[in-house]
């Protein structure tokens, strides 16, 4: 399985779009790509999820990483285009009450 | 579960997708599951399958792990089993909420308490040879009195 990752430089924002699914397999692919990011400057990122039909708890260890690496270097990490499903197992995991979601 | 399919998967996270996609096919042949269950269903088989191969980490590539799925009238069960170190289950310690900020210094913890909730019912059987994890999810009462068979 292969994360299709598409990025777009706006403002101080890197938007990543993502298509595919976060998981065991391809979670360490994502978690690379945000340590990069910030690595060269670029703290501040949303994750465009729209294209994004399944996440694993790898997959949201990955965005909680990606948000204490990028808040504890004065950015954050934002996620739009949630699906409903998506939606939920952020609520059921508590992971809306730390992470920013924005409908567009 | 005599009727039904059984899988056998190296332990390598390129195989979770196709785990997730037969468990899926398999359970929605019986047409009266709603796609929230096959959703719930899909992420809980995700979880148990994530934990066997993560269990196999120092094991022989040689060793397997075995997924079966099976229907009857009234619920789907999926067995995950791995030959990986046992664990506890009664002993895991809850990882807390994620509003606490040292707990975003851990990324881990939500696979177990995702399958409870996901899942009707669940059991880990784990000893020193390998785990097993049962999943259970109900499903509505079917016109069709005829059992799914799949072998």
């Amino acid at each position: 399985m292969i994360l299709g990752i598409n990025e777009q430089f706006r403002d101080n924002w890197v938007l990543l779009q993502i298509n595919g699914e976060i998981d065991m397999a391809t979670g360490p692919e994502l978690r690379q790509r945000i340590v990069q990011y910030v690595q060269e400057g670029h703290a501040h990122i949303i994750l465009d999820l729209t294209n994004v039909d399944f996440i694993d708890s790898t997959g949201l260890g990955v965005l909680i990483g990606g948000l204490k690496r990028t808040r504890s270097n004065g950015g954050d990490l934002q996620c739009i285009g949630l699906s409903e499903s998506l939606k939920e197992m952020f609520k059921l995991t508590g992971l809306d009450t730390v992470l920013t979601q924005e409908d567009t | 579960m005599t009727n039904g399919i059984t899988l056998e998967i190296p332990a390598k996270a390129e195989y979770l997708s196709l785990v997730r996609a037969v468990v899926v096919c398999a359970a929605a042949l019986d047409s009266g599951v709603e796609d929230q269950r096959l959703e719930d269903l899909r992420l809980a088989v995700s979880e148990a399958t994530t934990n066997a191969i993560r269990s196999h980490a120092n094991l022989g590539s040689e060793e397997r792990i075995t997924i079966r799925c099976g229907l009857t009238t009234d619920r789907i069960e999926v067995e995950v089993q791995d030959r990986g170190p046992g664990f506890n289950p009664d002993k895991l310690e809850p990882a807390g909420p994620l509003n606490q900020p040292e707990r975003l210094n851990y990324e881990g913890g939500f696979g177990i308490p995702l399958m409870r909730v996901l899942a009707d019912e669940i059991k880990i059987n784990s000893a020193d040879e390998g785990t097993t994890v049962q999943l259970v999810v109900y499903t509505p009462p079917s016109n069709d009195s005829s059992q799914t068979s799949m072998t």
